[in-house]
């Protein structure tokens, strides 16, 4: 389960319309509680660096991870989850998303924007002990 | 001895702590330390042919190591290793 704050999960929507038609990403920040929960304390953004093709793929730099990494070691948080947009498609994990995560133990959120303007946004959880079983598994999102 | 930063998903193999302390000239020699401290790390890693995966990135400081010697790169005791695993996809 993923716990946002009303404000965060709003700024992920927002930021998916800002960058329509090309992909939103950003990295979630916060603390993991037992049973598999993740509480996000803020969410940042972050620029997509797939400048070759904005309109269906992202990656987040390294190095803009460990500066908000940096950032939230600071404030006792911790990178818990990510998230991006999918322009003009369902806010479903596809094969390439599925590929590209690594993050095990992790909440991806993803948010279709139709038209420039938020849908649907869901969370799935990147289970799994390796690359091999690695699999995304949708979880709530619990607005607090 | 210098830091080595863990990313969450793989603290729980390198005893839950987010930084382990390591010795060595090299990034080669500080992983293998950090590989010889916390053994279940080697596969999430490296490769069975004993190459790191390609999504993971080492960052020595703020630089990726591919953009320096790679591996090879000298190390101070000052300096911090950053694992990171790469972040993308898309529809």
């Amino acid at each position: 389960m993923l716990k946002i704050s009303e404000s965060a999960f709003k700024a992920i929507r927002q930021h998916g319309e800002e960058t329509y038609p090309h992909e939103c990403c950003g990295v979630l920040l916060g603390r993991m509680e037992g049973d598999g929960k993740r509480v996000v304390g803020s969410a940042v953004r972050a620029g997509n660096t797939r400048t070759d093709s904005p309109q269906n793929r992202y990656n987040i730099d390294p190095k803009e991870l460990i500066r908000i990494q940096r950032e939230g070691r600071e404030r006792g948080e911790d990178i818990i989850g990510f998230y991006h947009s999918h322009p003009d498609h369902p806010a479903q994990w596809s094969a390439t998303d599925l590929a590209e995560a690594h993050w095990i133990g992790c909440s991806y959120v993803i948010t279709s924007v139709e038209k420039g303007k938020a849908v649907i946004t869901n969370s799935f959880e990147l289970q799994g002990s390796d690359e091999n079983d690695k699999r995304l598994v949708n979880e709530n999102i619990e607005l607090v | 001895m210098l830091k080595i930063h863990i990313p969450t998903p793989l603290r729980q193999y390198a005893g839950k702590q987010a930084t382990v302390e390591v010795k060595g000239g090299t990034v080669a020699e500080a992983l293998s330390s950090l590989i010889s401290q916390h053994p279940d790390l080697r596969r999430h890693l490296y490769t069975e042919e004993g190459k790191l995966r390609a999504f993971v990135n080492i960052y020595l400081n703020d630089e990726d190591v591919r953009y320096l010697q790679k591996e090879a790169t000298a190390v101070k005791d000052s300096d911090t290793i950053s694992i990171v695993p790469s972040i993308a996809g898309g529809r």
